[in-house]
């Protein structure tokens, strides 16, 4: 098991630095700067100046070992537009954007999960062929667009639920939640559910296709032989099964809820880390694009890493050939 | 022995598959009785509806399949008509079934004590810790070495071998009064297979039980069984006394079925065969399935065979029984 992780987390490193040269170099090459870092009026000498104070002078090889050796010292860059580090910005929209991710991953098990088994389990009733109808309209529809119709319904028509902004907020463990004060709370339901509407219908998909497979196996007629109630039969014995899919497809998605964020982000309103982005790229706010990039693909690494420990404990065979290894 | 005594009672059992192609009559109209402390063996080639025998009995015909006929009397009572709650709760305690293949019974994800603890807690208010001694000797009772030790493991740590003892070990469990025991050692090698054989009988006779043990092994059955069925494209065709039948075969397919066993025959010489194929039990025809490859058919044969008693307790379905040289 150990080794099995030491071995991951060095292919993690290597994914990391990779990906750092990729995202500097993709970068550099989008856009000059200079014109946004620079009065329009200012003359020759300024702007060498200002070149030299952020190592813009420098041939872009050097630029990247600088950045490089300070992003290991956790310093990736000053915004040019807030003039703090970048690192910084991020890091303090990350709870908006985490807590969003983790609403609609939460939407995805406990909704979308049931609705799955249950597809698969009668795949000729007629609620399971409404099940997977739906399922299709989430895979298809634009987030954008599902996003401004929710705002429509919810928020202008029905005028149910806000739909800008995180409400109030309160400090959980020195970061501020939504989802603890009811406010706060009916902010999270519109950008959570929209958000999480493509994961809800992946999660169909996988939790009936694997219920499909594993309930026509050996081992749950076996089970049925035994004299058990159907409850357990599909709680326990399938419902372990078929976890182990799920979870490798939600796991990997989780990366993915992060990213699209984005989206959702922007449509809301929601004060995140994509939003943040996004302005950033508008304004070719180079260093937080890279601090960006870069924590989006550590958080990727990460969750990658967790979701393998966790597939580990779900199937004990994989657990032997670690031993193995 | 078939009197109301009889544990287990089948009468004229229909298990049909309803399936695009047409109506698969795995069971058609299959009758046989086992009394306590009473083993018989179920023969027949591949796909002659065997394992679909036993599901029907245990009431766990999976769709497109449905039993469309007949009667299971367990102990006097039809189960056919019984609740699915009775029937659960009669499943894995008075009637336990071991299935065919042991690499797939076993579910992998859940260490054997959480498989076995469950079967006796799903019929009984009892700790865990009574559970888990009992899981713990009836393990030791199929021979599995250290059954401490192996409660904890998972099933892929077991060989197939062992996967099947922990299987039986499962069934025995409640102490049933019927097991359905389906090619329970047909993974297993010889040496293992006899040990097994020679422990189910003898659980059998200790505890009263009443044991179908269903294989297409002739050998087996010779050496275990106090009965036989001969089946044969979802219909059985010989039954009796396991050394009326083997010794006297009346059908020509039991005839060719104990010639076409090594042991019978003259060394040097080649093994006899039944020639043809099994039918596909899809749209099958009236009259006696085995016309196509029988040396002894005849016109008569395209209508449905009855079921005779040529001799005393030994049955046989065809018009033409080999009883030449046998009185
Ligand atoms: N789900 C199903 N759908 C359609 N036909 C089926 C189904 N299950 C079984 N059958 C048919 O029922 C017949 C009997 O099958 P069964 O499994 O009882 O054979 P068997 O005697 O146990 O054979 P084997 O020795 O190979 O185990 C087969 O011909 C098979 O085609
Ligand atoms: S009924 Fe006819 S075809 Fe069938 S086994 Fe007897 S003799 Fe052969
Ligand atoms: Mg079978």
């Amino acid at each position: 098991m150990s080794v099995f992780i030491i071995r991951r987390l060095l292919q993690s490193i290597v994914v990391v630095a990779v990906m750092s040269l990729l995202v500097f170099f993709a970068v550099n090459v989008v856009g000059d700067p200079v014109d946004m870092l620079i009065n329009p009026e200012a003359d020759q000498a300024e702007i060498e100046k200002t070149m030299r104070a952020f190592g813009l002078d420098r041939p872009v090889h050097e630029q990247y070992w600088f950045f490089l050796s300070n992003a290991v010292k956790g310093d990736l860059g000053k915004s040019f537009i807030f003039g703090e580090p970048a690192l910084k910005l991020i890091v303090e929209r990350m709870p908006a954007t985490l807590e969003l991710a983790f609403a609609a991953l939460l939407l995805a098990v406990v909704i979308a999960l049931p609705l799955g088994i249950y597809a698969g389990l009668k795949p000729d009733s007629k609620f399971s062929k409404t099940i997977m109808a739906g399922s299709i309209l989430g895979f298809s529809l634009p987030t954008f667009w599902v996003g401004l119709m929710m705002i429509m319904v919810f928020a202008v028509m029905l005028g149910w639920l806000p739909s800008t902004g995180r409400g109030e907020t309160t400090s959980l463990l020195g970061i501020q939640v939504s989802f603890l004060t009811w406010d706060g709370l009916r902010h999270l339901v519109l950008p959570a559910l929209n958000l999480s509407l493509f994961k809800m219908s992946l999660t169909i998909r996988v939790a009936r296709a694997a219920t499909r497979e594993v309930v026509h196996q050996d081992y749950i007629k076996f089970a049925h032989a035994k004299g058990l109630s159907s409850r357990r039969v599909i709680l326990v014995h399938l419902l372990k099964n078929i976890m182990i899919p799920v979870v490798t497809v939600l796991g990997l998605e989780l990366g993915g809820l992060i990213a699209f964020s984005v989206v959702t982000e922007t449509v809301f309103a929601w004060p995140g880390m994509g939003k943040l982005v996004i302005e950033a790229i508008q304004n070719l706010d180079r260093p937080i694009i890279v601090a960006y990039l870069m924590i989006t693909v550590l958080m990727f690494v990460t969750i990658n890493l967790l979701v393998d420990v966790l597939y580990s404990v779900l199937d004990p065979r994989v657990r032997l050939q670690d031993v193995k290894a | 022995m078939t009197s109301a005594r009889s544990t287990l009672q089948v009468e004229g059992l229909e298990t049909y598959f309803f399936t695009k192609a047409g109506v698969v009559k795995a069971v058609d109209g299959v009758s046989f009785a086992v009394g306590r402390g009473e083993v018989m063996g179920l023969v027949g080639e591949s796909g002659c509806g065997k394992s679909v025998t036993g599901f029907s009995i245990m009431g766990l015909v999976d769709p497109p399949g449905r039993i469309v006929g007949g009667q299971v009397l367990f102990n006097g009572e039809n189960l056919l008509t019984a609740s699915e709650e009775h029937m659960r709760a009669l499943r894995g305690s008075r009637i336990a079934m071991i299935f065919q293949d042991p690499m797939m019974t076993l579910n992998p994800v859940l260490r054997i004590d959480t498989q076995m603890i469950e079967t006796i807690r799903a019929h009984e208010r009892i700790d865990h810790a009574s559970a888990r001694q009992r899981a713990r000797d009836a393990l030791g009772q199929v021979g599995i070495p250290s059954p401490d030790e192996r409660l904890r493991a998972y099933p892929h740590q077991f060989s197939g071998g062992m996967r099947q003892r922990v299987a039986i070990a499962i069934a025995l469990l409640n102490k049933p009064d019927l097991i359905i025991a389906d090619e329970p050692t047909t993974a297993l090698d010889v040496t293992i297979q006899g040990q097994i054989l020679y422990e189910a009988q003898k659980l059998c006779r200790e505890l009263g039980m009443a044991l179908i043990w269903i294989t297409h092994d002739l050998a087996v059955v010779a050496g275990l069984a106090d009965k036989i069925c001969v089946m044969y494209a979802g219909k059985i065709v010989e039954q009796g006394l396991v050394d009326d039948v083997l010794d006297h075969p009346v059908h020509p397919y039991t005839v060719g079925l104990i010639g076409s066993v090594p042991s019978h025959n003259p060394r040097g010489q080649p093994l006899a065969q039944i020639p043809g194929m099994t039918p596909s039990l899809l749209n099958l025809p009236p009259g006696c399935a085995f016309r196509t490859r029988c040396s002894r058919a005849s016109g008569i044969c395209e209508q449905e065979p009855r079921l005779s008693e040529p001799r005393s307790g030994h049955k046989v379905r065809c018009f033409h029984p080999c009883l030449e040289g046998h009185a």
